[in-house]
């Protein structure tokens, strides 16, 4: 992608719209690879954290609801057993009774409350009374807190079922007292036909059996018999329909279990739209119907819990991972955007060099060509000089004339002569012999030698010098070239106003730093991208080659240095030379 | 100058003055005899070598950038032909290179290419006295 993007941008336009364009351009691409790590990050991280996260809980969920089921199932089924077994005891009580005792002695009404009185004492206040009860319906003896001695029950059904078979158990009724109650009757038989002994079951007692089951906030359970009526108490809370549930407890008593031992489970929703478990199992040998319900929220609130408080800590671990790939994407994007600018100014560097070497070379070929011409015209003018020393002319204004045309021709010849000679020494460097500089007496050298200029263009030089800088390894000559160029530049810069021209030195790391600054007319932004380019020029036509900073920049980029320049306009103009010392060069003076 | 010039009247400097450039070697070669030097034009390295054949010579003026022999090889051949030679090579500016190894075959000095006429007669007459010193 960044090969691309070096591909495309075009370094050789430098004019400020490209610069823009390419500046938005790479503005984009690093918005897009910022938005690209961070989703990478996001969708690498968060979508295995999900994946394992949710395949987890949903195992766990269907092992809980197996295990509440489970649960809800046993609870259900023992209760079913134990009110059986209940059921059961009162009635082997009862039959004990009846076989013992037999009719005639039972029919003696305080026997009657003896025998109650030592049940009751056995078995607490279960039996609430005994009658016992003729063929016909007829009660003859009565124990009990009821004042129902002679009650006729012919026509109740409980006597009716009672009387056809060995014994009975009745569903929950009100009855002659006006409460609700149920029997437990046992038939025998007498030479003058079959008789009664009931018991009247303590229905409170018997509530507490079903009420015992209680789960949750919302778990409750019911009896019913098979026409749907409740056979105990329902356990008051206000927050459960129990009458619009009958339609689903009907549905269990329409469909009855093959086995009907068997414990059902379904999950159905009332009419006030909550979910309910209905836990549901016969008992009394199908007559009732043990239902045990509860909201499936209640049943579940641990499993909830649970689940929302991972949740919760997933979506902190989501938030931390979005918060990390923002920061990390940053740093990476930040040192990326670093290495492109610097990859950037690499290249720039390289076209600056290449274009100076090749300007270099043309500048080069074209100054051999024209130094024979010149060399000829100012040998010729020469001549003609040295011919005028035997002519005399007759008007002597016209000698003097002669003499100065040719001396404009040497004068001329000679400046043709030095700029091929900028040409060259910008191609190929004279004295490339290398050694030791101290960069301060150089400087001072070239301060006392533009000290007479300087007070032509009333500028006052300033120097601040880092004493015991270490000395550079390179070429004296070339290294005066440039910084003669760069004080010449700064002093035509504040030519006629006047102003001060700063140099200074100091060591920064490996590298000699040496500042020129001005305080002249500053450099336009425009022309601080071309002031290295060879031929630049602001100068006046004929005054300037626009070959001094190219050369300069060709130097001390030879050196392995860097020349930089700083302007503002208005304020003046800093250029900033650094050079390394390497090696033997970076002792001491 | 002019004066200078007549000091060394009674024995003329025999000059030998090698450039491809033919104007330049014309124009150069007036003004020299002007100031009473001896002086054979050869506008390549062949004829350069051709003259020395016919003639001895004091000082030889050699341009080092020619098109029919590379300059080092005619000075190479001078050299042989008249070890005592003293030959000033005249260089495009730039070539320092080129002279210093022109001077370790036996050059007696150079100049960069172009240079004043003042500055190559003072250069031939050092040449001179140095050849004369030798002898």
């Amino acid at each position: 992608m960044l090969r691309k993007y070096w591909q495309n941008a075009d370094f050789s336009k430098r004019d400020g719209t490209n610069m823009t364009n390419m500046n938005q351009s790479t503005d984009h691409y690093f918005r897009s690879l910022n938005r690209n790590i961070i989703l990478i990050i996001i969708i690498v991280s968060v979508i295995p954290l999900i994946l394992v996260s949710s395949t987890i809980y949903y195992q766990f969920r269907v092992s809980y609801h197996e295990k509440v089921y489970d649960h809800l199932r046993e609870l259900v089924h023992s209760h079913t057993q134990n009110i059986d077994f209940f059921l059961q005891e009162k009635l082997s009580d009862i039959r004990f009774l009846t076989d013992s005792c037999g009719r005639d002695l039972l029919e003696d009404e305080l026997f009657l409350q003896e025998r109650l009185a030592a049940l009751q004492k056995d078995f607490g206040p279960d039996f609430v009374d005994l009658g016992v009860i003729n063929a016909d319906g007829e009660q003859i003896a009565y124990a009990g807190p009821f004042k129902l001695a002679k009650a006729d029950y012919a026509d109740a059904e409980w006597f009716r079922r009672a009387i056809q078979s060995e014994y009975y158990i009745s569903d929950v009724f009100l009855g002659l007292r006006g409460l609700p109650h149920f029997i437990i009757a046992v038939r025998n038989s007498r030479e003058d036909g079959y008789w009664i002994l009931r018991s009247t079951i303590d229905f409170a007692t018997f509530t507490t059996l079903v009420e015992n089951i209680r789960l949750g906030q919302t778990g409750f359970a019911v009896i019913l018999n098979n026409q749907g009526q409740l056979q105990t108490t329902q356990i008051t809370r206000p927050s459960i329909d129990i009458i619009a549930s009958k339609t689903i407890y009907t549905e269990f008593l329409a469909n009855p279990s093959v086995p009907p031992s068997e414990v059902r489970i379904t999950v159905k929703s009332d009419s006030s739209q909550h979910e309910n478990i209905y836990v549901a199992a016969f008992l009394k040998n199908g007559d009732w119907l043990l239902v045990y319900q509860q909201r499936l929220v209640d049943a579940f609130a641990d499993l909830n819990r649970a689940f929302i408080r991972t949740t919760a800590l997933m979506v902190f671990g989501v938030l931390g991972i979005i918060i990390m790939a923002v920061t990390l994407s940053k740093t990476i994007v930040r040192r990326v955007a670093k290495a492109d600018s610097e990859k950037q100014m690499m290249r720039k560097k390289v076209v600056e060099a290449g274009k100076l070497a090749s300007v270099g070379e043309l500048a080069a070929g074209i100054a051999h060509e024209i130094n024979n011409p010149v060399a000829i015209m100012v040998e010729e003018a020469g001549w003609m000089g040295d011919l005028m020393e035997e002519v005399t002319f007759d008007e002597s204004e016209n000698q003097a004339e002669f003499e100065r045309a040719i001396e404009q021709i040497q004068t001329q010849g000679k400046r043709c002569k030095e700029i091929t000679y900028k040409l060259l020494s910008f191609a190929r460097k004279t004295d490339t012999t290398v050694q030791d500089v101290n960069i301060n007496e150089l400087l001072e050298e070239l301060v006392a030698l533009s000290s007479q200029r300087a007070k032509y263009s009333m500028v006052e030089i300033r120097t601040d010098f880092q004493e015991n800088l270490p000395s550079l390894r390179v070429s004296t000559s070339e290294l005066q070239q440039v910084f003669f160029n760069l004080i010449n530049n700064a002093i035509d810069a504040m030519d006629h106003d006047g102003g001060t021209l700063t140099i200074s030195s100091h060591q920064s790391e490996n590298n000699l730093v040496i500042a020129v600054s001005d305080t002249g007319k500053g450099i336009p932004e425009a022309n601080l991208d071309r002031i290295f380019d060879p031929f630049f020029t602001t100068k006046p036509v004929g005054k300037g080659t626009g070959l001094g900073l190219s050369i300069c920049y060709g130097i001390i980029e030879k050196m392995g240095g860097k020349l930089e320049v700083e302007s503002t306009v208005g304020t003046g103009t800093t250029f900033l030379t650094s050079i390394p010392f390497q090696g033997d060069a970076g002792r001491q003076h | 100058m002019t004066s200078s010039s007549k000091k060394i009247n009674f024995d003329p400097v025999r000059l030998l003055l090698v450039d491809d450039e033919k104007d330049f070697v014309n124009i150069l070669s007036k003004r020299i005899k002007r100031r009473n030097i001896e002086v054979t034009k050869a506008f390549s390295g062949a004829e350069a070598i051709q003259a020395l054949r016919g003639q001895e010579f004091d000082v030889a003026v050699l341009d080092l950038k020619m098109e029919d022999m590379d300059g080092i090889e005619v000075l190479k051949m001078l050299k042989i032909m008249d070890p005592r030679l003293a030959v000033i090579m005249l260089t495009g500016h730039g070539s320092a290179e080129a002279a210093e190894q022109g001077i370790k075959l036996g050059a007696f000095d150079y100049l960069t290419k172009p240079c004043e006429l003042e500055e190559l007669l003072e250069k031939i007459m050092e040449a001179y006295a140095h050849r004369k010193q030798v002898e």
